[in-house]
């Protein structure tokens, strides 16, 4: 199949696009940026397609692997390093391969509307097309170094986007901690690929996972440890606890690549990771059991969190966290496939639900409060119908796609091996709870009711996005509505997605999944809805049919309220990292490397090199006098000099 | 009568040397012969397609290895890898002349028949397999050179720097004569091969072969401008018409290493244990010099030469090592640096504009935002040049350091690191002018003709495609250093 052999053309068209509007984008006009930025994005996406048809006829081999790799060219060979630039493309890539490229244009084309009256239309798109085709890199590469090149670059990308309002100190300063935070996950990804090729002498994946059953003891120290730092590097790029905190400022970056980036795709990254070294997480039990342990805590920490933020993109925020949560909780109890399912029916509905608050906020004239918006239901109503049913998906309501992805996660718990599974579950469920709760929370504030804002302009100017933003908000709102058809469950050969990554962890799964009693799924299942059911009445009753009760509620004292201003200051834990973490860092910095080390050491070397070279200059100006006799001179003195070195 | 022995005769070997010649020979005849100026382009556009002839016959021989003319004259993937970088050295060189020439006004007949000439001792050069051969090919390309560079009559440095170069040339040229005579009383024989024999049998006068072997060495530094030998460079360099500096940095250069390698690993191997630390020396020196002079520049171009000095004394680390990556690292790292320092030689020719009056670094200022692609390509040169991932610069300094450290000499390349770290401040003061000054000069429009255009895409492919994926490169680097 021609597709798959063209299928590096997938990351490197997006890459060409960054670079004709990056060094070009200054003279072209908004129609052709436009043009080139999603023009490449959607050839990249059609190519998938067709990669995907390729896919589906490529025979699978006999020992069950299913694997199409291509090798581009050797790329660093070094001693017995060897790295090569090549396509690995399995069914684990694949699905991320469609998420990224297809979801990527979706928000290419909502791009369009959506900054167009903004500056720097070009460097947008550049910087976003440079964005997928790291993550593109990230997903498709056949090995370590390529995948950690591409987690750089989506890093990079995300910093510049963060930071697009450079002129603005919130912006600039949520991109420089979002930058350092992942830098200290990285640090300990780049450990474990170090230590990779130290074991295995390779960095290959088709050669590292065969091997990772014979090479590593189960359990062994070596195997914890670099599965350790692979989760480490994981928290910071898909912010769990405790890397999580650069997520939520991440929302002074535009929409769409809150959408985009910090929602559908490169917060995914992580998982991708994990799923992508299963076979090294099978080896390390330990590992699995902090791994769950943290999902579960990250998503009902952080759904609390969520709870009573007033900033639109703050609570969806919050909610992204919380829902890697429920990803990284699956990949610790061994269910790659749920987590992979999760990764899928999130980035339809999130990215719908951010499109739907950009599309908000546009609306708004750019206001993000939540106090001020209301009755937007009909001032806006292909947004609302879209957004009511991505809430209603990621509240977990049956059919829609979120329900069947975290049911699937919640029985994997329950039915687990991993110790401590049971109230890792427990956790779970309530957080569902409060998920419902606080998107309830929030559609009703955006959508019922009347229109509290004050501003006679925002008020006079409330009207419906441009097409080029509603129409992928209505494809997106489609996929979180029927997604969850690729995992139906019950139904024998209804788990279309389980089949197609059967290849990629076969052993994960079988070890550790039962099969579990139709009763006890039919349970659980009208558990988890009647949890998410519950949550919803609750918050229709708090903001909808009484809305005083909230402000009450508030402002009662006790324990409620201490919980209330905890929840509402974030645990108050920005302020801790500040305090013991940050702060000391500056004053170290400041009092010693730059006054002492800076300034004394490295600037006094600078200065006395430099004072040098004017010295010296002085010096050979009389040497170096244009005057041909002296250069002769210098010669025979050379002569002279290397010739006694010989003889004596 | 004692019948004479007639020599074997190749003369297919000889096809690339026999083509340029013939074409330059053309060319001066039609520059005699139609002296209306009107398709002034078109002897540059056959020039270069003589090179192209010549590169495609030099790539027929890859894989061959015989000696003919006597065992004085050698095909092997050596002399075609070296051959190659030479061709495309002229190649790129042509190119970029076109549009010189229109804007100096410079008779166009004569300049590209100098310039063949010169390729053709320079081919000679890299087969050269006796001391003769070697000898005669530098003599070709030198005395051509000299007329080269004081090309541009009207302009007094240039007359100056072709004196200069004469003279110190000449000087040069009479010591590596003087050492190869010394060579040939000590051992019997011009030939390489005959040399190395002689060496190893061990009844030669040490005293004789080594005043020799220096002599030779010193001829050979003058050329690749080794510290202390070096100082007619930026003098020359600065007089020079800009395309040749761009030429003379790398085309005769890598000649130049090619007959010094073939010298030192094949006819002077026997004696390594005595010459490796007059090598390491020439490198350590040569590359700290050229870096400090280079930092204390303010003229674009004359940076470029006292970094062209620094860059010569990091190939010379890949010829003291000796060994199979330094050798292959030092091919690999001149094929990288032809492409780097042409194009980066042109582009301070586009911007120096017509007299060679705006090439002080602050001519520079804003060039990035007022000519994108041309700030571009010069900021991958100059990050090539300074040895910053993912260009083909990089990867060659990489290899020779990798390769001085297998051989042990820890030290130089410790002092190799630190000048990569020097030169990265002098390499990145130049985009800092490009990129990140607000106030902007008055240039004169640039207008970049598709002759012009042609050779930077072709540098900047190679400076990427090379730095990307270097292994195809470098095998072939690594296959012409076992075809000794």
């Amino acid at each position: 199949m021609w597709a798959l052999e063209f299928i590096w053309w997938v990351p490197i068209l997006p890459l060409l696009g960054a670079i004709v509007n990056g060094v070009f984008g200054s003279r072209l006009s908004k129609c052709w940026i436009g043009f080139f930025a999603v023009g490449s994005t959607g050839a990249s996406f059609g190519l998938s397609l067709m990669a995907l048809a390729g896919f589906f006829v490529l025979p699978v081999a006999p020992n069950g692997d299913h694997v199409f790799e291509k090798i581009l060219f050797t790329w660093i060979e070094s001693g017995n390093f060897v790295a090569e630039a090549g396509i690995q493309l399995d069914p684990l890539s694949m699905v991320w391969l469609m998420i990224v490229t297809g979801v990527g244009f979706l928000i290419h084309v909502y791009s369009i509307g959506y900054m167009s009256h903004e500056d720097g239309y070009a460097r947008y798109f550049s910087y976003l097309n440079l964005f997928m085709f790291s993550m593109l890199l990230l997903v498709l590469g056949n090995n370590f170094l390529l995948m950690f090149i591409g987690w750089e670059g989506v890093g990079l990308c995300s910093y510049l986007l963060i930071g697009y309002y450079y002129d603005k100190q919130s912006a600039a300063d949520a991109g420089k901690k979002a930058f350092v935070m992942n830098r200290v996950g990285d640090f300990a990804f780049l450990l474990a690929i170090m230590w990779t090729f130290w074991i295995f002498g390779s960095i290959d994946y088709t050669t590292v996972f065969p091997a990772a059953d014979s090479t590593f003891q189960y359990g062994g120290f070596a195997v914890t440890m670099i599965t350790l730092l692979l989760f480490i590097g994981a928290t910071g790029k898909s912010a769990q606890i405790p890397l999580y905190t650069w997520l939520p400022d991440a929302m002074e970056g535009p929409t769409p690549v809150s959408a985009l980036i910090h929602a559908a795709t490169m917060v995914t990254a992580g998982i991708y990771m994990l799923a992508r070294c299963s076979a090294f997480f099978n080896m390390a039990p330990t590992t699995m059991v902090i791994v769950a342990l943290i999902g579960a805590t990250t998503a009902i920490f952080a759904a609390t969190m969520g709870l009573y933020q007033n900033d639109i993109k703050r609570v969806l925020a919050y909610s992204t966290v919380s829902q890697l949560g429920y990803m990284f909780l699956a990949c610790g109890v061994g269910a790659y496939t749920a987590a992979v399912f999760h990764v899928m029916t999130h980035a339809f509905f999130k990215a719908c639900l951010f499109l739907g608050s950009g599309s908000v906020i546009h609306g708004m004239s750019g206001e993000q409060d939540m106090r001020q918006m209301g009755g937007l239901d009909k001032k806006m109503p292909m947004t609302h119908a879209t957004f009511l049913i991505s809430t209603l998906a990621i509240a977990g309501i049956p059919p829609l796609a979120g329900f069947f992805s975290k049911d699937e996660i919640l029985l994997s718990t329950f039915l687990g091996h991993t110790t401590g599974h049971l109230v890792f579950w427990f956790m779970a469920t309530i957080a569902a709870g409060v998920t419902a709760f606080y998107m309830f929370r929030l559609y009703y504030m955006t959508f019922a009711g009347e229109l509290r804002s004050e501003d006679k302009h925002v008020r006079d100017h409330v009207h419906e996005s441009p097409p080029s933003m509603t129409a992928p908000l209505v494809i997106l709102a489609a996929l979180a509505f029927g997604g969850g058809i690729l995992g139906l469950p019950f139904i024998r050969q209804g788990h279309a997605l389980k089949e197609f990554l059967a290849p990629v962890f076969s052993d994960a799964n079988s070890a550790v999944h039962p099969h579990a009693s139709f009763g006890l799924e039919i349970s659980l299942m009208a558990l988890s809805v009647a949890v998410a059911v519950i949550g919803i009445a609750l918050a229709r009753y708090f903001y909808f049919l009484k809305p005083a009760a909230a402000t009450e509620f508030a402002n009662r004292t006790g324990v409620t309220r201490t919980l209330y201003v905890l929840m509402q200051n974030k645990y108050y834990v920005d302020e801790i990292y500040d305090r013991y973490i940050v702060k000391p860092i500056i004053q170290f910095s400041d009092s010693f490397l730059w006054r002492i080390f800076d300034v004394q050491i490295i600037d006094g070397f600078v200065n006395a090199v430099g004072k040098f070279t004017v010295d010296l200059g002085s010096v050979i100006s009389d040497v170096q006098s244009g005057l041909t006799r002296r250069y002769a001179v210098a010669m025979v003195a050379g002569v002279i000099v290397l010739a006694g070195l010989w003889l004596i | 009568m004692a019948s004479i022995p007639i020599p074997d005769i190749n003369i297919g070997a000889i096809g690339p040397e026999i083509t340029l010649c013939v074409i330059a020979m053309g060319i001066l005849m039609a520059e005699v012969f139609s002296p209306s100026r009107k398709n002034r382009d078109l002897m540059g556009l056959v020039a270069f397609g003589g090179v192209v002839v010549a590169g495609l016959i030099t790539m027929s021989f890859q894989g061959e290895s015989f000696t003919t003319f006597s065992g004085t004259y050698i095909v092997d993937n050596f002399s075609t890898f070296f051959k190659l970088i030479c061709l495309l050295a002229t190649g790129l060189t042509i190119l970029v002349s076109i549009r010189y020439c229109e804007e100096e006004n410079i008779h166009e007949g004569e300049y590209y028949a100098l310039l063949l000439f010169t390729t053709v001792g320079m081919l000679f050069m890299a087969s050269g397999e006796d001391l003769m051969t070697i000898y005669m090919g530098l003599e070709v390309m030198s005395l051509s050179l000299y007329a080269l560079a004081g090309y541009t009559k009207t302009r007094r440095e240039s007359n100056e720097a072709s004196l200069k170069y004469f003279i110190l040339g000449g000087f040069s040229s009479a010591i590596l004569l003087y050492g190869m005579a010394l060579i040939y009383g000590a051992s019997g024989t011009t030939k390489l091969a005959g040399v190395s024999e002689a060496l190893m049998g061990g009844s030669v006068n040490t005293t004789l072969i080594a005043v020799g072997v220096v002599l030779t060495l010193v001829g050979f530094a003058f050329k690749v401008s080794a510290v202390p030998f070096h100082m007619w460079t930026p003098d020359v360099y600065q007089g020079a018409p800009v395309p040749i500096t761009g030429f003379m940095s790398a085309g005769p250069k890598a000649a130049a290493f090619a007959a010094m390698f073939r010298l030192f690993a094949e006819a002077f191997a026997p004696l390594q244990n005595d010459w490796w630390l007059l090598l390491w020396i020439l490198a350590a020196v040569t590359m700290t010099a050229g870096n400090l002079f280079a930092l204390a520049q303010n003229n674009v171009k004359r940076m470029l030469a006292y970094s062209s000095i620094a860059h010569a004394g990091y190939i010379l680390m890949g010829v003291a090592a000796a060994n199979e990556t330094g050798s292959s690292g030092a091919l690999f790292y001149l094929l990288a640096y032809t492409f780097m320092n042409i194009a980066a030689f042109a582009i301070v020719g586009i911007v120096a504009s017509k007299g060679e009056e705006r090439v002080s670094f602050k001519d520079y200022t804003g060039l990035g935002y007022k000519y994108p692609l041309l700030g571009a390509t010069l900021t991958v040169m100059i990050f090539s040049l300074a040895g910053i991932p993912p260009t083909a610069g990089f990867v060659g300094k990489f290899y020779i350091f990798m390769a001085v450290v297998e051989k042990g000499y820890i030290v130089l390349a410790i002092i190799g690191v630190l000048n990569a770290v020097i030169s990265v401040f002098y390499y990145l003061k130049l985009t800092v002018y490009m990129y990140m000054r607000d106030e902007r000069v008055e240039t004169t429009k640039i207008v970049l003709q598709p002759s012009m255009i042609i050779a930077l895409l072709l540098s900047l492919y190679g400076v990427l495609i090379i730095g990307l994926a270097p292994s195809a490169y470098m095998s072939f680097a690594k296959s012409a250093f076992l075809s000794f």
